[in-house]
């Protein structure tokens, strides 16, 4: 058998595998065999099929509640659908349902479902029409969250008739929660006499030195200070906002340009996680206390920025160009008794990715599992 | 990127048999020490994964042809290796789903063995990690072999005069283990493998290796007709699978797979709840890895040889190439876990046509090479 430079794929292969197992979910030995055998036992009796073709090789359990005890409650998310309105064949659309689906088929049923901003993907009456019946279909209660590409068009007149006030606040079994307007941009189009479809294209580009940096704005974080006010410590607090609230690359506009103001705001709190969409993609970071989550979006995945990746983040594999759904899904967090949050990602061509508190409080990324 | 730089010519393949034949006829006189077999492989081709604890020798790959051919391992003497991967049917068996002792079928369509080394993982859901995981399985499978269990297997052969002998000279003992059984079987499975077909001459540089209609082909496979996301052709592992697993809806057929897969996603803990219901082994690879995106997922199958091993997919519910195409030019069977590159093409008859004609090149001209029997 030849050795040198071959083994090197055999020693990657062994390694992958070795590292899929490591990092599988703490069910003990005994309660997996268990299941197994129980499986096999009734699948035995009931002849449906030879039991010993089928033997569970190992399983990987993506939130369930028995492999994470510590938690209270559970919320899910669907984001970024960037809708056009081509009807429910399109394939934006047919990504948006399948993500109802699959929050519909959670057992149990999340508490409530945030929806991450970007329903529509040029702000249009008709596309904002098409995602509030797309998303009628979700059972559990729903918390909507704007995107840029749902507000510059007509600056939020149809979203707020549709979803009501972009800003709010609310408080659910113990924990405090925000959900931001922070997608707001210093005027760039009044003085380039811009219609407004021309302000909503270039908002919707990437690389565009045209349009401001997104912001929360001095009128958002002095309500967001009022807010706080009647607020604990103690009392955990998760904040909703499109943008990071931190910055990562400044070129995609995958920043907040008064993110360190709304931290400061955020920082004397015990606990404190930021859930967030517009970047498409697995992505994980902490400032001092503040732990941030970014959400899947359904439509499309991005690349990984050149620079300005949070060091934690333990990015998801490079799609498959093909696939419409890589890269791409929706997933759940697991309110912990501590008030701190565990993430879950639902990536749909891919095994599921989960970013626990702990992983974000060492400080160090976790170990990456072969992703499918 | 490099090619391979060329098939293994006719007068190279003869060589090579009668090297071969040497080396058989003159193992009696060599010593005990095994003999190493390289695979011939065209260059710039990865060899397979061979696990460490089973390097490739001449020894076994004769005692896993003998076993391979044996119908001894079968309770009633009637159901070899060979049964349902048959040399004289692409290593396949022509069957819609495989029959084993006594006629009785399971739910699955025979794979060829055909190239199966460079598979990453055995069985249409993967279930096996190696060669020789898959040989165990059928053996004890009372659809398939059926026999009581290994140690029946290890029994009966132990018991048969000619084994013995032939596992000391492979394995170095003659008490005869599942394990070393499965390990000569794999190794004969190794050797078969097929890497002289049109299409190697003609990606190898001699454009009238393969028909127009075949070219057009070729070009509709890495565009139009997008097979390349699957089945895409790479000069190092040129097998024509990207060895991932991917639902393609083929397991519509078992009556209402939709909500079947919805009560699996909904938590894998149900599996035992589930085992009984109708249709459960079309939920493939999701039964090994209970992952909600392996939901009616199967294995990609290698193109090799394709035209030989009729009928097609894991229920063998496509009975011609044509017909497969057919399928995948609809967009697949919808369903909640549809792969994302599913989508309907809309080819043409004629691209169809072409399709098909690129698929016959894949057929390798040296398979007559390979053994019919176990001697």
């Amino acid at each position: 058998m030849t050795r040198d430079p071959f083994s090197r794929r055999e020693q990657q292969r062994a390694a992958e595998r070795k590292s899929f197992f490591d990092s599988l979910c703490n069910v003990s030995r005994r309660v997996f065999l268990q299941r197994a055998g129980q499986a096999a036992g009734i699948a035995m009796a009931a002849s449906a099929f030879p039991p010993h073709s089928f033997q569970l090789v190992e399983f990987v359990t993506g939130g369930s509640p028995e492999a994470e005890p510590q938690v209270a409650f559970r919320f899910a998310y669907i984001s970024d659908s960037h809708l056009f309105a081509k009807g429910m064949t399109h394939r934006f659309a047919k990504a948006a349902l399948k993500a109802v689906d699959d929050i519909n088929a959670l057992d149990p049923q999340p508490d409530f479902v945030l929806y991450g901003g970007d329903l529509a993907q040029l702000g249009q009456r008709e596309e904002l029409q098409l995602g509030k019946q797309i998303l009628s279909g979700v059972k559990a209660p729903l918390k909507m969250m704007v995107g840029e590409h749902d507000w510059f068009f007509d600056m939020g007149e149809t979203w707020q008739d549709f979803f009501g006030k972009p800003t709010y606040s609310f408080d659910h079994k113990g924990t405090h929660f925000i959900t931001l307007m922070s997608v707001n941009e210093k005027d760039f189009w009044t003085e380039r006499k811009m219609t407004p479809m021309q302000r909503m294209q270039t908002v919707a580009g990437l690389d565009n030195g045209t349009q401001s940096r997104f912001e929360v704005g001095d009128a958002q974080r002095q309500w967001l200070a009022e807010d706080l006010k009647k607020v604990p410590k103690t009392t955990p607090v998760v904040v909703f906002s499109h943008s990071p609230l931190y910055k990562y690359y400044r070129n995609w506009n995958f920043w907040t340009d008064d993110a360190e103001q709304v931290q400061r705001l955020l920082f004397p709190y015990n606990s404190v996680t930021v859930i967030h969409g517009h970047t498409h993609q697995v992505l994980t970071n902490r400032i001092q206390n503040i732990s941030f989550h970014g959400m899947l979006a359904t439509a499309w995945p991005w690349p990984y920025a050149p620079e300005g990746l949070p060091k934690l983040t333990v990015q998801m594999d490079r799609v498959d160009p093909f696939d419409q759904f890589d890269g791409c899904g929706d997933g759940t967090l697991g309110c912990r008794k501590d008030g701190q949050l565990n993430m879950n990602y639902n990536l749909w061509s891919r095994n599921p990715m989960k970013v626990t508190y702990e992983e974000v409080a060492s400080g160090k990324p976790a170990a990456p599992g072969p992703s499918y | 990127m490099s090619r391979p730089s060329g098939a293994i010519s006719k007068l190279s393949a003869v060589l090579l048999v009668g090297a071969f034949s040497l080396l058989m006829g003159l193992l009696p006189l060599l010593s005990q020490s095994p003999i190493e077999y390289s695979l011939p492989l065209p260059s710039g081709v990865l060899p397979p994964i061979i696990p460490d604890d089973n390097p490739l020798t001449a020894e076994k790959v004769r005692l896993g042809q003998k076993l391979y051919f044996d119908a001894r391992l079968s309770v009633d003497d009637k159901v070899s290796c060979a049964t349902c991967h048959d040399p004289a049917k692409g290593f396949a068996d022509g069957e819609v789903i495989a029959e084993g002792v006594g006629g009785k079928k399971g739910t699955r369509n025979s794979p060829t063995a055909l190239d199966s080394a460079f598979n990453d993982l055995q069985f249409w859901d993967g279930r096996a990690p190696t060669l020789e995981e898959q040989a165990k399985g059928p053996l004890t499978n009372p659809v398939e072999m059926a026999m009581a269990s290994n140690d029946a297997v290890v029994a009966k052969l132990q018991k048969i005069p000619e084994y013995p002998l032939l596992f000391q000279k492979a394995f170095g003992s003659d008490k005869i283990t599942i394990d070393d059984v499965a390990r000569a079987i794999a190794s004969f499975e190794r050797t078969l493998i097929s890497f002289s077909s049109p299409f190697d001459r003609f990606i190898s540089g001699d454009t009238s290796a393969i028909s127009e209609s075949a070219q057009r082909g070729w070009v509709l496979f890495n565009g139009k007709g997008r097979c390349n996301d699957c089945h895409g052709y790479v000069a190092s592992l040129p097998t024509f699978t990207d060895n991932k697993f991917h639902n393609i809806g083929v397991a519509m057929h078992a009556g209402d797979f939709a909500e079947l897969a919805r009560k699996a996603a909904q938590s894998p803990e149900s599996l035992s709840d589930l085992a009984h219901s109708p249709g459960f082994s079309e939920l493939g690879r999701f039964l090994a890895t209970k992952e909600p995106k392996d939901i009616g997922a199967y294995k990609t199958p290698g193109l090799r040889n394709i035209a030989l091993t009729a009928p097609y997919m894991h229920d063998g519910s496509q009975r011609t190439l044509e017909d497969v195409i057919e399928f995948y030019n609809k967009g697949g069977e919808n369903n909640p876990y549809l792969d994302g590159g599913i989508r309907p093409l809309n080819l043409t008859a004629e691209e169809k046509a072409d399709l098909v004609e690129f698929l016959k090149t894949l057929t390798s001209d040296d398979l007559a090479r390979f053994p019919k029997s176990g001697d």
